[in-house]
């Protein structure tokens, strides 16, 4: 492990950038992290937006497929295909990847480990702005001839290597192809930023094992991108060679409308090989600081410890390491060898260990404790909760017996989107309310933040939960129509319940909007650590001065989660205070 | 590090950590105090410091350069493995069709590019010293005596366009002899190869060529120092990878 050797004794005194007073250099193109990470959070408030719309309207069309919608008219099976495909990319890349890592990433892990800024501001400067160019190149895709591509958030070759494969294939998958690259070369700068970050950056004191669970999985999150991305750009290069010059790495001998295309022996299984690949690892990128934020909040208003503190970190890099060894469980459909799959299999099952660990930990930090059930509060529960049940359906998938019958259904619909979807959103939820006063210096409102917090988890769970149903009785996912197959009218009242469960949980989100914008301006003050938390962003002002920490160079004295500690003065210590409060 | 005391206080746990000092764990504030002493007394900023920052933001960075390589090589691996079913004889093939390389010239190319990993090492030696002598000259009424600088930096560069170009030459035989982009899964991954070094190398080239005009500015040596030796690291890693690309393409036929 690079942890006690790596540790830099001198990193605090970063190269100091004044701060900046136009309005440009200050909001737009600004070198601030915490500018930078509320840039990164505002994107994927965006991007959520767009891609909730878009399933909203996936929701409608399975349930009324005939019906004319206000702005996008008949949903045509290609335009459901579309929508398919963008709300997938949109979520998992600018939501999911962008807001937990980016967003509070940037915003909080220099200030929890006591550094001024990030290594390499320019950098961190460029990586927003690349992600911001790769958004609007998706969007693009929108309003091209043919519309957006039809294959997918996973992109399978030949549908997405090929042109003439559907309307959508044209220029909108060339787009597609393009920003995903764009978006990968901003992820990999982000990754670079993180890791030479924690490595070289850390306070006096702040040694790897003192480190808030927060940070370390930030730490691990860029890891898995560095190792990650780089893989899917490699991938994407040769698919757009493949689609626009001729070459045929992914494309074999294929016949589309009675022609016969110009490619010759090309394997899609490699496609699936390289994208599972980054595809895997992926999960963990949207998972893993939902991770930390929770094991955050359940430590804070719990007023205990974390349980296991190194446990927690050696489960974080046992899911990380893991996650490179399992892609193929994916793939258990494509044919592969049925020894491959059983190992693939074997592994996948194995993470369920570092995953059960973390579960009886968070459980463990709540037991005996005194609880405080505000808000954030709610949604670390609502988080385990949600990873348990997410979680649970994970065991069946990775058996290929199981898998098999089970893929092309509802039910890796709901298992995905409770684990990978809604758990990491929950991670922003509670990250959002925990930290809103350091960000923005006032309360968020909390009676509509516990109004918005039962809606979502209910409605949630009244989506995703029936899936598993569905999937089960064989409804198939991906198809834009099947209310007219015989063997699932029974289940079309179901599908319109979660249609109306979709409905009131995306009219919820805008009791959240409203409270996050209201609040920014009309919310009670906040004092500089309303949480009585321990970490370090709740020692300096609100919101942190330019450079974090006012001129000071923060000492740290303390682990991250010391709550009731026996003789201490308060029950919690900061981890700045002096090292003589814990004398045990 | 090995200090004479070290076999004697090995076996201390409160030995750990010798070089911070910052024993972990401990309850104790970690005893820092001086800051390593020969660093930030200078009246500079403190460049030593933001030397070793963007070392590792190389290595880092270098990491991810590698896994771009090591997609493309198990794509090589795989595709050329690849039995593809052929539509007139209904039967399995090998469709790989290897390339005919030409092999003189990518080992002038080859010859080009290790000098210019001698001459930018000679340049960063250089700069390291012109770097470490800076803070004397600036005190008045001391003089030393002038350095023969070497250019090393502009052969470098030279050498560095020598080789693009070269492999530009390269690619013209390739098309010569009828291998383009396309022709076959073999020349697919000789121009994907190459042109992936050659676009990092170009990268490579462009942070010297700014380094070079930074220097004619008069700019601090120290922070120009930073940029040539990141970028010397990174010039000998492309030329390793270059020589594993080469092999790549010449050996696993």
């Amino acid at each position: 492990m690079v942890a006690q050797d790596a540790h830099d004794p001198h990193g605090n005194n970063v190269h100091v950038h004044a701060a900046p007073t136009g309005f440009i250099r200050k909001y737009i193109f600004s070198l601030d992290h915490k500018v930078i990470g509320l840039q990164y959070y505002f994107l994927a408030l965006s991007a959520v937006f767009v891609g909730m719309f878009l399933s909203l309207l996936m929701r409608i069309h399975m349930i009324w497929p005939t019906a004319v919608l206000p702005l996008v008219g008949e949903i045509k099976p290609e335009t459901y295909l579309s929508l398919l495909t963008m709300h997938g990319t949109i979520m998992v890349f600018f939501v999911l990847t962008t807001a937990p890592q980016g967003g509070f990433g940037n915003y909080f892990l220099p200030i929890q480990i006591g550094a001024p800024d990030m290594a390499f501001p320019v950098l961190n400067m460029l990586s927003f702005w690349t992600t911001f160019i790769a958004f609007m190149v998706i969007l693009a895709a929108f309003f091209v001839t043919g519309g957006a591509p039809l294959h997918g958030w996973t992109g399978y070759a030949p549908l997405s290597a090929l042109p003439s494969a559907g309307p959508g294939e044209q220029l909108g998958a060339d787009l597609w192809i393009a920003s995903i690259a764009i978006f990968c070369v901003a992820s990999l700068m982000g990754a670079l930023n993180f890791i030479t970050t924690v490595l070289d950056l850390r306070a006096k004191g702040m040694t790897m094992m003192r480190m808030p669970l927060t940070v370390w999985s930030w730490f691990v999150t860029a890891i898995l991108g560095l190792l990650a991305f780089g893989v899917l750009l490699s991938a994407g290069i040769l698919l757009l060679l493949d689609r626009n010059l001729g070459t045929s790495f992914y494309v074999p001998l294929v016949v589309v409308n009675g022609q016969i295309m110009g490619h010759k022996g090309g394997s899609p299984l490699l496609w699936q090989h390289l994208f599972w690949f980054f595809g895997h690892p992926e999960v963990y990128i949207a998972i893993l600081p939902g991770m930390g934020v929770a094991s955050q909040l359940l430590s804070t208003f719990s007023r205990k410890p974390i349980f296991g503190y190194k446990a927690m970190v050696y489960a974080i890099m046992g899911i990380g390491f893991l996650g490179f060894m399992v892609w193929g469980h994916h793939m258990f459909m494509s044919g592969m060898s049925p020894y491959s799959a059983f190992a693939f299999s074997i592994m996948t099952m194995a993470i369920g260990v570092p995953s059960a660990i973390k579960t009886f930990n968070w459980l463990g930090t709540i037991r005996g404790g005194r609880v405080r059930f505000q808000t954030p509060m709610l949604y670390a529960v609502g988080f385990v909760s949600l990873f348990v049940s997410g979680g649970l359906s994970g065991p069946f998938l990775a058996q290929p017996v199981l898998d098999i019958p089970l893929h092309d259904t509802a039910f890796v619909v709901g298992h995905f989107h409770l684990i990978m979807g809604v758990a990491a959103i929950f991670g922003m939820f509670g990250g959002t309310y925990y930290w809103f006063p350091k960000m923005f210096g006032r309360m968020m409102n909390e009676r509509w933040g516990r109004i918005h917090f039962f809606l979502t988890l209910a409605g949630t769970y009244a989506i995703f939960m029936p899936m598993h149903y569905l999937g089960m009785a064989a409804q198939p996912r991906r198809y834009s129509q099947f209310t007219e197959l015989a063997y699932l009218q029974p289940l079309i009242p179901l599908n319109r319940f979660m249609t109306y469960a979709a409905f009131v949980t995306i009219g919820a989100q805008f009791i959240f909007v409203i409270n996050l914008f209201w609040s920014m301006f009309k919310g009670p003050k906040a004092n500089d650590n309303p949480w009585q938390a321990t970490t370090l962003e709740w020692t300096t002002a609100t919101p942190p001065p330019h450079d974090n920490f006012g001129g000071r160079t923060p000492v740290v004295n303390h682990g991250p989660y010391e709550y009731s500690v026996p003789g201490a003065p308060k029950d919690y210590v900061m981890q700045t205070d002096p090292a003589t409060v814990t004398a045990h | 590090m090995a200090t004479l005391s070290s076999t004697v206080t090995v076996n201390d746990p409160a030995a750990k950590g010798p070089k911070t000092g910052d024993g972990p764990g401990g309850t104790q504030p970690p005893v820092l105090g001086g800051g390593g002493g020969d660093r930030g007394g200078n009246g500079f900023p403190d460049y030593g410091q933001r030397l070793r920052r963007t070392r590792l933001g190389l290595l880092v960075g270098l990491i991810a350069s590698t896994m771009v390589f090591v997609s493309f090589t198990s794509v090589y691996v795989m595709r050329r493995g690849l039995p593809t079913l052929d539509d007139r004889t209904g039967g399995y093939v090998h469709d790989w069709l290897q390339v005919s390389l030409p092999t003189g010239l990518l080992l002038v190319n080859t010859l080009l590019l290790v000098l210019s990993s001698i001459t930018v090492e000679l340049a960063r030696r250089q700069i390291t010293r012109q770097a470490a002598l800076a803070p004397l000259q600036s005190i008045p009424g001391v003089s030393i005596g002038r350095e023969r600088n070497y250019p090393w930096l502009g052969a470098t560069l030279v050498l560095g366009l020598g080789f693009l170009t070269g492999q530009w030459m390269a690619w013209r035989e390739l098309a010569g002899r009828g291998f383009y982009l396309a022709t076959s899964p073999s020349s697919s991954m000789v121009y994907l190869l190459t042109a992936t070094h050659a676009i990092h190398l170009a990268g490579g080239l462009l942070v010297l060529l700014y380094a070079g005009a930074t220097g004619l500015l008069h700019r601090a040596v120290e922070g120009r120092r930073i940029v040539v030796d990141v970028t010397a690291w990174y010039w000998h890693f492309m030329a390793f990878v270059w020589i594993y690309v080469f092999a790549l393409l010449e050996f696993v036929r």
